[in-house]
Parts: structure tokens; C-alpha cells; sequence
């Protein structure tokens, strides 16, 4: 059988569990014995943690067991819809010039990608054909980063995991074009979907992937993603997510990385669709002289629902981390913003900055935001801040009183406000992208 | 037909018990420059914001003409567009606006409005930089965020450079002069004397004489307690800087 239909009678964490049941012992994808050995200790143990509930101070502001009460679709097996290069072509990026990975419902699509000419050693493919081709890698850092112990979402993901993305960059190489997954979601049926991701970036190497996530389907959908990112010693590893699904998808999107000694990672998300959306980052710094940056930007409209919720482990000395997330919020949209810092004993000199910003342009929008600091070492500098207003009036008139319009100042305005997280953004046509879509929305709130 | 006339303005807060402008008279003709000055408080500020077109203030009784149109009618960015323009008191800093796009956008929507064709790119840079040249402006704050980190003198120097940019009908100056050391004083007063013309009026609106040194103005009036209790010509800002505003204000109580 190639999906089965949740029994939405009994409650929703019993539908999982026999799921895993009647599924148990299926290859569900190939025979790596290190993704199938964490299978079983991870369904017990979302059994015990059960779906998250407001009443969890980490899930307080987002309502996810109401979404995830839903009858859905999970598929057990590949699914094929049959998809040209017609469907992908709106979602591509102008000037791109990537190795191309589509993944459809989670899985890697090989007809539409175009992955190219990789550099020696180099490896993109699905993470299920990875887990035959490259078990020792697997092996080392799958399950390694995104621990399931307190995260019964990303336990769930772990016991049913099928399939996903893998890239693999051996020490001392250069990618230079940067790697990009598409994930569409294309379905008739309301789908549950839980992909999961693997990037490995060894001592020295250099990489930037991009993924952006869009959907064919007006469909309900909730997609559960795991992405886990290793960056060795002196690695740069540039981490790029655009949302953008649609307002009929929700979605827990956890993303964990690793860091060694002297090693950059970055990673950017914008938010520009779903009926909820929650990211949980985590980066565990645990080498030393590593450079950690997060960046994020919310666009909301509608009565979208985007948590971000970080999470920025210093547990050696002598590091940086900075974290900016700005939101925008129309209509009445609502944004949560989470930032915890942990500085572990004796992580001294750690230089941590967390900022959170956002507009609210109705009495109908809503933003919580807290910071969290935690710290246990002395020397130490770690700051944070949160603001939340209206387009600034005075700033407004300024631009009125040389000739713009009060909607084009206000367009101006907010563009001008989320510029900060856009330029953080690296590539160029991937800037220009993020920058024109950002434009397209704020335009359409005053239209 | 006077460019401006002011008759018998007077102007509260809104919202509040509390009035500013208590009947103000004031014609200015095209060409001539004008010079309102007073002590803190005076109301002369004020003044400039209700001819921008800021909200905050409510016209309790009396009219301004502006070309013969009822200005309080417009929007502020209509007003820009007519051709009237504010040098800010307090300049604001828009971090992530550029200058080139915002000065751009400017450019066009008043061009637009005056009946012009809208710069492509390279012509509006080319244009860019002969007004930079011409009002000695450091063309590397064209290429900021407008008057983003900008000193005090670079914010007031900027919005001479604007209204260069934008060559606007009315130009009205709130306090440009504040706050300003010799040099940059000297280069405002050359950027306004340069832009001096017989088709735009200047009001100037100054706490101090000091810059009618450089700029001479035509008509000099005085405002006290939201009335332009005195007019006269140049010589007047001088016997203001040499008596002080108790002088007027006592001429004033014993002709009220």
C-alpha cells in the first residue's frame, strides 16, 4: 500500500503510533541501519512526549496539535505524480545559476532536476540513495544534530522518515555554485508529509544551498521537516529557506546545525505564505572562534501564523552569533519570535547579539516576542533587544513632503525595514528575488 | 497675483486646547525672499508646518493661497508636487532608503505632475551629480541611506540639495541655519543665494540674523505669540540682533 489514511476516530497520537505499526518492518526507505535503528526508540518516545499543546511554554503562542488533528494523507511509498518542467518553471529563480534538486511531496524527483557537474567528492541526491551510497557519512552526522528527546515533532519525523536531501561536501572543497532544492507539494489529497534533510560541509569546505518551498495544491497539507547541517573546522556553509507554500500548508520546519572550531554558518529564512508555520533553529556552536549568524523575515498577511523560535548554543569560548528577525505584519497575521541564548560554564569571551523587529500595521496583527538568555560563563557580552511599532510618521511626511505618495512612502518605508535581513543574503539573484517578492506584498497591502 | 498669501491664519493643535498661530498675514510675491524670525515659541515653526501640510495642526480660521488655490486643500505630497517645499528643522534619517531612489522617485512624481517626462536612470544620475557639483555636496552621501549617519551640517546641507533637486515654486527653510558651524552656514547661504531666482519665492524661517549676512533677504517680518507683529526690510534683522525681541514685544503691548 502506498499511503494510509489517518483513522482521525481515535487521538491524533495514536494514529501515528498504529501507523508506525502497520508500516513496521517496511523498508521505507532502503536499508541504512543507522536511520532504521532510531526509528523505533523515536516512536516511543513521541508516544510519551505526545503533540505539543499550548500549554508547553515553548508552544504557547502556536496552536500546532489543532493543525496536526486533521485528516490526513501519509504516504508510505513514492509517489509519482507526473509533473513537467512546465509546473516547476514559476517556481525557479531568474539568474540562478544552481545545481538544481526538485523534490515532489519529499522526494527527490530526478527527471526534473538538474543537478549538473558537481566538484570531485561532491554529493546531492536524495538522502534515501545516500543511505546506501554513502552509509559511513549517514552514519556520522544523521540524527547526530536534531535531538528528539524533548521534540516530539521531530521525533515523529525521525520514525517515519522516507526521504529527503543529502549533500555532502568532502573537506577542503569549494562548491561554487550554490546548491538549490525546490520542494513542491502536488497532491489532490490533504497530505502529511515529513521530509528530512542531511548537509554536511567537512573541515574547509564552502557551500551555500538554497531551498525554497512552494506548493501546486490547494490542498491541506503539514509538512514536518528535519534538516541537519554539520560544518567542520573552518567550513563556511550558507543556508538559505524560502517559504512559500501557500495558505493552506502549515508546517514545523526544525533545522539544526553543528559547528566545529573557526567555521562560518549562516542561515536566512522568508516567510511569505502558510496557515502555520513554525521554524525551530538551533545551531550548537561547539568549536571555537565560530562565527553563528540567523536572520529572518516575516511577511504577513492574512491571518498567517509564522513562529520563529531559535535556539544558539554556545558551549565554547571565544564565539560570535547574531540574530536579526524582522516581521511585518498586515491584516491579521500574527508572529512569534522566540530567541533563547545558552552560554554554557566556560564558554568565556562569547559575543552574542539577538535583535527582534516588527511592524504591525492593524489592530487585527499580532506579535509575542521573548528573549531568553542563559548564560553561565562571566566574560561575556551578550545582548538583545525587541521592537514593535507603526510605520514611522514622521518618516512618512518626510517622504510625502517631497512629492512620493502616502502609499508609496509606506511601501518605501517597510521595504526600507526589511532591507536589513535582504541584504544579508549573499547571492545576488537570490537577494533580487527575496527583494522583488518582498516588494510584490508590501504593494499589495495598500492596493 | 501673489505666490503666497497668508490672511488671517490661525492655527491650534489638534485635539488639544491649545493655539499656536493667532491670526498671521503674510504676502509673498514670486522672486522675493522673506524672512520670519522670532524667539522660541513664537509660532514661526508652526507656520512652516501647516504650509507642508502636517497633520497635527488644525486651521481654526483664516485661508492660504498658493497660485490662487486654496493650498489648505492639498495633501502634503500634493503640495510637493504644486511646487511648494520644506526644508526640515529636523531632517529625519531613513535608514534603507537609499537617496539615489528616493530622490529619484521625487524627482518624477513632481516632474510627472508638472507635465515632464520621467528620468530614465542614467539621466536622473547625470542630474544627480550636477546638482551635487552645483550645490557642493559630497556626492559619496548620494550613494547612503537618506541622512543616515549624516552630521548635523550634512542633514541641513542635504536638504538645500533637495530642493535644488526638486526646483520647486515656494521654498520655505525652518531654521536651517541651527545648529551649523561657519562653513556649513556659508554653503547653505550659497546653495540658497545660487538658487535665488524670478520664479520662486523664499521664506525663510530664522531664530537669528546671522544668516541674513549671507542671504539678503527682501521683506524681514517678525513674529511674537503667533502674529507677525512687525515688516520691514533687512535693516530690520539688524536692530533685532542689536536690541534683542523684548524691544518689539514692548512695542507690540503698548500698541495692542
Amino acid at each position: 500500500m502506498s499511503t494510509t489514511a489517518l483513522d482521525t476516530s481515535v487521538r491524533p497520537e495514536d494514529r501515528f503510533i498504529s501507523a508506525f505499526e502497520v508500516n513496521h518492518g517496511e523498508a521505507l526507505n532502503g536499508t541504512n541501519a543507522s536511520i532504521s535503528k532510531q526509528r523505533t526508540d523515536a516512536i516511543e518516545r513521541f508516544a510519551e512526549l505526545g503533540i505539543p499543546t499550548n500549554n508547553l511554554e515553548a508552544w504557547k503562542y502556536t496552536d500546532i496539535s489543532s493543525v496536526i488533528d486533521r485528516p490526513y494523507t501519509l504516504p508510505l511509498a513514492p509517489e509519482r505524480p507526473s509533473l513537467d518542467t512546465d509546473d516547476i518553471a514559476p517556481f525557479l529563480i531568474d539568474d540562478l545559476d544552481a545545481h538544481r534538486v526538485v523534490l515532489i511531496n519529499g522526494r527527490v524527483d530526478e527527471a526534473l532536476s538538474d543537478i549538473g557537474d558537481l566538484p570531485d567528492g561532491v554529493v546531492v541526491s536524495s538522502l534515501a540513495q545516500a543511505g546506501s551510497t554513502h552509509p559511513d557519512v549517514v552514519e556520522e552526522h544523521y540524527g547526530k544534530y536534531a535531538d528528539f528527546e524533548d521534540e516530539a515533532l521531530t521525533a515523529l519525523n525521525t520514525a517515519f522518515v522516507q526521504d529527503g536531501a543529502f549533500v555532502y561536501v568532502p573537506s577542503g572543497t569549494v562548491v561554487e555554485k550554490p546548491i538549490f532544492f525546490l520542494h513542491l507539494t502536488a497532491t489532490e489529497q490533504d497530505l502529511l508529509l515529513q521530509p528530512r534533510h542531511l548537509f554536511v560541509a567537512e573541515d574547509g569546505a564552502i557551500a551555500r544551498i538554497v531551498e525554497a518551498q512552494h506548493s501546486l495544491s490547494d490542498a491541506q497539507t503539514f509538512t514536518n521537516t528535519v534538516s541537519e547541517s554539520f560544518i567542520g573546522e573552518k567550513a563556511n556553509l550558507e543556508h538559505y529557506l524560502i517559504q512559500d507554500q501557500g495558505p493552506s500548508a502549515s508546517q514545523v520546519h526544525t533545522r539544526a546545525a553543528q559547528q566545529k572550531d573557526d567555521s562560518v554558518y549562516t542561515t536566512i529564512s522568508a516567510t511569505f505564505t502558510g496557515e502555520v508555520v513554525r521554524n525551530n533553529v538551533t545551531i550548537e556552536a561547539d568549536g571555537s572562534f565560530c562565527e553563528s549568524n540567523f536572520y529572518g523575515l516575516v511577511v504577513g498577511k492574512d491571518d498567517m501564523h509564522v513562529d520563529n523560535h531559535t535556539f544558539m548554543g554556545h558551549v565554547q569560548p571565544d564565539c560570535s552569533s547574531n540574530e536579526l528577525y524582522k516581521h511585518v505584519l498586515n491584516d491579521e497575521s500574527t508572529g512569534v519570535f522566540n530567541g533563547k541564548v545558552f552560554v554554557s560554564r566556560g564558554s568565556q569571551r562569547i559575543d552574542a547579539y539577538q535583535q527582534n523587529d516588527t511592524l504591525v500595521l492593524t489592530k487585527d496583527a499580532e506579535i509575542y516576542t521573548k528573549p531568553e538568555l542563559e548564560i553561565y560563563a562571566d566574560d561575556v557580552v551578550c545582548s538583545h533587544g525587541a521592537t514593535t511599532g507603526q510605520i514611522d510618521e514622521e518618516s512618512l511626511f518626510y517622504l510625502r513632503s517631497r512629492g512620493l505618495s502616502k502609499r508609496r512612502a509606506r511601501i518605501l518605508m517597510l521595504q526600507a525595514f526589511a532591507q536589513e535581513v535582504i541584504d544579508e543574503i549573499q547571492l545576488d539573484s537570490l537577494e533580487e528575488h527575496v527583494a522583488e517578492r518582498v516588494r510584490t506584498r508590501f504593494s499589495s497591502y495598500f492596493a | 497675483m501673489a505666490l503666497l498669501e497668508i490672511k488671517n491664519l490661525h492655527v491650534g493643535v489638534e485635539d488639544e486646547d491649545i493655539k499656536i498661530l493667532n491670526g498671521v498675514d503674510l504676502t509673498l510675491d514670486t522672486g522675493d525672499l522673506h524672512a520670519i524670525m522670532g524667539p522660541n515659541g513664537s509660532g514661526k515653526s508652526t507656520l512652516a508646518a501647516v504650509l507642508a501640510g502636517r497633520e497635527e495642526y488644525e486651521v481654526l480660521d483664516g485661508e492660504i493661497l498658493y497660485d490662487g488655490e486654496n493650498l489648505l486643500e492639498l495633501e502634503p505630497e500634493e503640495r510637493a508636487e504644486a511646487g511648494v517645499f520644506l526644508a526640515f528643522q529636523y531632517p529625519v534619517e531613513l535608514p534603507g532608503v537609499s537617496m539615489t531612489n528616493f530622490l529619484k522617485e521625487a524627482v518624477n512624481s513632481v516632474r510627472e505632475a508638472r507635465g515632464q517626462d520621467e528620468l530614465g536612470s542614467a539621466d536622473f544620475l547625470q542630474y544627480m551629480r550636477e546638482r551635487a557639483d552645483m550645490m557642493g555636496l559630497n556626492a559619496d552621501l548620494t550613494k547612503r541611506s537618506v541622512n543616515e549617519g549624516f552630521s548635523g551640517g550634512e542633514k541641513k546641507r542635504n536638504e538645500i540639495f533637495q530642493l535644488a533637486m526638486l526646483e520647486p515654486k515656494l521654498a520655505i527653510l525652518d531654521e536651517t541655519d541651527s545648529g551649523l558651524d561657519i562653513d556649513a552656514l556659508k554653503n547653505v547661504a550659497d546653495g540658497v543665494n545660487k538658487l535665488r531666482s524670478e520664479d520662486r519665492g523664499f521664506l525663510i524661517i530664522t531664530h537669528y540674523q546671522r544668516i541674513l549676512d549671507y542671504i539678503v533677504p527682501d521683506h524681514v517680518h517678525v513674529m511674537l505669540d503667533g502674529k507677525i507683529v512687525r515688516t520691514g526690510d533687512k535693516d530690520l534683522a539688524l536692530e533685532l540682533e542689536e536690541h534683542g525681541y523684548d524691544w518689539v514685544r514692548e512695542e507690540a503691548a503698548a500698541a495692542a
